[in-house]
């Protein structure tokens, strides 16, 4: 029987537009790019000139710091540019795809007697660990570190994002020995929620797996790493999403890459929202071309699940870890009279000052504006409400807004990512930018501490 | 419509000759318009709540205080001037005719002071006093004059909020602290027995009466060895004398209701502060000396006279100057109810204690904090010395 966590804090909340479980692929691909920002914590270094060919797994750019993390082309193709932002950072770097699409080929014959090192360099090599990330810190995982544990979580509970019991459907095995890679370099914990119990992700005998039930944060693995095995000071544990997972699997079972992960295309402005099967790095224009709804209103396009995504345009790129993307209303243009007195029907709260307790299964049309001014803290044990880690968010907020190192640290800050904190901004009244006070904090640490 | 009128305004006020009321503006603009500002980063979509809506919700739960003080205002006057027929609406009109020029002088020097401070530091109005200007005229004698309120609403803004850095960064109610200041710099006009009914007559409703008449509330009665001349019933409706808004139970009860189910007050600070005055009393009444008569008051007379209910539900549940952590919140209204009651018992100066209570409390709200947030802390010390 596998040891199961029934977590109580938390807040579940429907929005509009939840993509529906049908499939449909996106072959029309004009450009594909990696973005070295997606990769969060790497500071590039861009092996590519503009005008080489690639294969699908050449890499791009590699990190900086060790070179042995290498960021791979999800397609083969021509580099077209590199493009550079201020202070010439490298904001992506963009594939034409040619018609023949080849691939690079990496040897995994007998990668089930791999040892830790060779499952690592094969991980490595073929572009694959750039995706494992680390905590602390929330940034790419660091091939010279030994993480004490490994978490996959198997399941999401935010906002519109997409169900990975759909995801994984046909490619349950590549799923499983994804994990079975994974399991060579540490010991590996998967997380999944009640309903996947019976399903073909199951069993997995190299993975120690427990059940999460709850409501949203529960599907995050920071959340469930924090009741498993709680980072301490001088620890380092890796995590992987489980999409990311199955490109392991489908490397171990080809000897290619193949990046090609279903999305969910969601959200009130989406005319049929449903699932998408697309390439990695898929420039948005071409995901999103006729599927928004045509209205006289401003509408926002967001990389990820409006919880944890962040806003994205036409010319940019599907985000490396995004698995969906989502459009919902701006709300720049619209005018609301006396917010503070009226019920405002259609408007959803966690507070009972407003009607929508009476509707909980109800699905939202929210658009993005903040809704209010930005505030001290003035209600007290808000976030601790929808924080479900034995962590106290407020008092960690403000010892990063403070500045004070070592409160951070005593309040466990090597434990928390941005996405965390998600639902806490959500429902926060004195709309504080939680993700980006912690993204920052994090980021500050982990300069003190290099 | 109001969007266009506020647009054509704002160049007058962001770079035109009223630059200097710029927070002015966009205070009014966003109590009239939701802000249309989107999400820049992190979560996209937001939940409605905002401290406008908080705030509002609390002045819309001290309604029924306020109304019911101002008829009982109006009640005591007639009362006291041996006009048993007054009506209803004569005695409620007074009641208005009286708080009015106290409401419309806490929110205009509060206000006043809120909107240079804003305009100074260059930041949005923050909307706190909207429940402290409220609370302000609520909790004094009918019969303090309106420039002690100015004096005391300017105090308390000033030195209780303002030097912190506003709304939420207090560590004291400042409220309480208004009162505090008018009941420690005017001693002679905030207790003893002549400030409980209005003697004058405004804009010719209600009935003068001489400047000798005194009237003592029930605690008064107690502190001073005198029998209560009210009865339970008139304690729980609130047909009795004392500070405007604190007298009716029933009243109070409906905000409290209001404040708990809409989530914005704690239901762990206001049970605890009943169960501890409760506990508190009942000691005293098995081992007060005989001759104290506060002591032997019983313990259901002590949670509905005075200011007992009014300090718990609106005073106590302040989520800035009580406990922030959910576990020290227990203890936090424990010990204000528990300590308003020793006052009210061992003082001999004051008849009441809640104020003073929960003014102390405030003080010692982080401290509590302090031993739950360092038993996290060593929690995750333990773990990792533990590898």
């Amino acid at each position: 029987m596998n040891q199961s966590y029934k977590l109580k804090k938390g807040l579940d909340f429907q929005l509009e537009g939840q993509a529906a479980q049908t499939l449909d692929a996106v072959l029309f691909r004009t450009e594909v790019a990696l973005q070295p920002e997606d990769f969060h914590g790497v500071v590039p270094r861009v092996v590519v000139k503009e005008g080489e060919s690639v294969l699908a797994g050449t890499p791009l750019f590699v990190d900086k710091a060790t070179q042995r993390v290498k960021f791979v082309s999800p397609m083969s193709g021509t580099v077209t540019q590199v493009e550079r932002g201020e202070r010439r950072k490298v904001l992506s770097i963009r594939v034409q795809p040619d018609s023949k699409q080849a691939s690079k080929s990496f040897e995994v014959t007998g990668w089930e007697k791999f040892s830790a090192e060779e499952m690592k360099q094969l991980l490595l090599e073929s572009g694959m660990f750039a995706f494992l990330r680390q905590r602390p810190y929330d940034v790419v995982a660091c091939p010279e570190d030994t993480p004490k544990a490994i978490f996959v979580s198997a399941f999401s509970k935010m906002p519109l994002a997409a169900d990975f019991s759909y995801v994984v459907e046909g490619q349950e095995e590549d799923f499983k020995n994804g994990l079975r890679a994974l399991s060579k370099m540490a010991k590996l914990y998967l997380g999944i929620s009640p309903d996947q119990v019976n399903t073909a992700i199951l069993p997995v005998k190299e993975a120690d797996v427990r059940i999460f039930d709850g409501p949203n944060p529960s599907g995050n693995v920071g959340v469930q790493i924090n009741h498993i095995d709680p980072v301490n000071k001088g620890e380092v544990v890796w995590t992987m999403a489980p999409e990311e997972v199955i490109f392991i699997g489908r490397l171990l079972r080809t000897g290619k890459v193949d990046f090609t992960r279903r999305i969910a295309l969601a959200g009130a402005e989406i005319q049929e929202p449903r699932y998408l099967e697309v390439m990695l790095g898929t420039k948005v224009g071409d995901i999103v071309n006729g599927q928004i709804k045509k209205a006289d209103h401003k509408q926002r396009i967001i990389d990820g699940n409006p919880f944890v995504g962040h806003q994205t345009s036409e010319g940019r790129f599907l985000g490396a870890h995004s698995t969906e993307l989502c459009v919902l209303p701006d709300g720049g243009d619209v005018n609301e009279a006396f917010g503070w007195i009226l019920p405002r029907l259609k408007q959803f709260s966690t507070s009972r000052s407003y009607f929508s307790w009476l509707q909980p299964k109800k699905a939202y049309n929210l658009d993005c504006r903040i809704k209010g001014g930005e505030r001290h803290m003035i209600m007290s044990a808000e976030y601790e409400r929808v924080f479900p880690m034995d962590i106290y968010p407020s008092y960690l907020i403000k010892a990063i807004i403070t500045g004070d190192i070592d409160r951070q640290e005593a309040l466990g800050i090597y434990e928390v990512a941005p996405e965390d904190f998600a639902v806490a901004e959500f429902i926060d009244s004195s709309k504080l930018e939680l993700q980006r006070i912690v993204r920052e904090g994090l980021d500050t640490l982990r300069k003190e501490n290099a | 419509m109001l969007k266009k009128l506020f647009d054509s305004l704002r160049p007058t006020f962001t770079e035109g000759k009223l630059s200097a009321f710029r927070s002015v503006f966009d205070g009014f603009e966003t109590f009239a318009l939701v802000p249309d500002t989107t999400s820049k980063c992190g979560v996209s979509v937001h939940d409605s709540i905002d401290s406008k809506r908080i705030m509002s919700m609390v002045v819309i739960a001290l309604m029924p205080a306020l109304l019911f003080g101002m008829y009982n205002i109006g009640y005591w006057n007639a009362q006291a001037a041996g006009a048993t027929d007054a009506s209803f609406l004569e005695m409620f009109s007074f009641g208005l005719a009286v708080m009015l020029p106290k409401i419309i002088v806490s929110y205009l020097v509060g206000l006043g002071i809120e909107f240079i401070v804003a305009q100074w530091k260059h930041e949005e109005i923050q909307e706190g006093y909207l429940v402290s200007g409220m609370l302000i005229p609520m909790i004094v004698p009918v019969g303090t004059p309106l420039w002690m309120l100015a004096v005391a609403v300017a105090f308390s803004v000033i030195f209780a909020k303002e030097i912190f850095g506003g709304t939420g960064m207090n560590i004291f109610n400042p409220a309480l602290v208004a009162r505090a200041f008018l009941f420690f710099a005017y001693p002679t006009k905030m207790s003893g027995d002549s400030v409980w009914v209005t003697k004058d007559s405004f804009f010719g409703l209600g009935h003068q009466l001489p400047d000798t008449f005194t009237m003592a509330t029930p605690l008064g009665q107690a502190a001073a060895g005198q029998p209560i001349s009210t009865d339970l019933t008139s304690m729980f409706t609130g047909l009795m004398p004392g500070s405007i808004g604190e007298t009716s139970v029933i009243a109070i009860m409906i905000g409290a209701a209001i404040l708990l189910w809409s989530g914005i007050a704690s239901w762990r600070t206001m049970i605890s502060v009943f169960v501890g005055g409760a506990l508190t009393a009942m000691l005293f009444n098995s081992v007060g000396a005989a001759d104290n008569a506060v002591a032997q008051l019983p313990w259901y007379e002590h949670l509905v006279l005075g200011g007992f209910c009014f300090g718990a539900v609106f005073m106590a549940t302040d989520p800035v100057t009580s406990c922030r952590t959910e576990k020290g919140k227990y203890i936090y209204g424990f010990i204000i109810g528990a300590l308003a009651i020793v006052i009210r018992v061992l003082n001999p100066g004051y008849p009441e204690g809640m104020m003073l209570a929960i003014l102390f409390m405030n003080m010692f709200a982080p401290l509590i904090d302090y031993f739950f947030v360092n038993s996290n802390i060593n929690r995750r010390l333990a773990r990792a010395n533990n590898k």
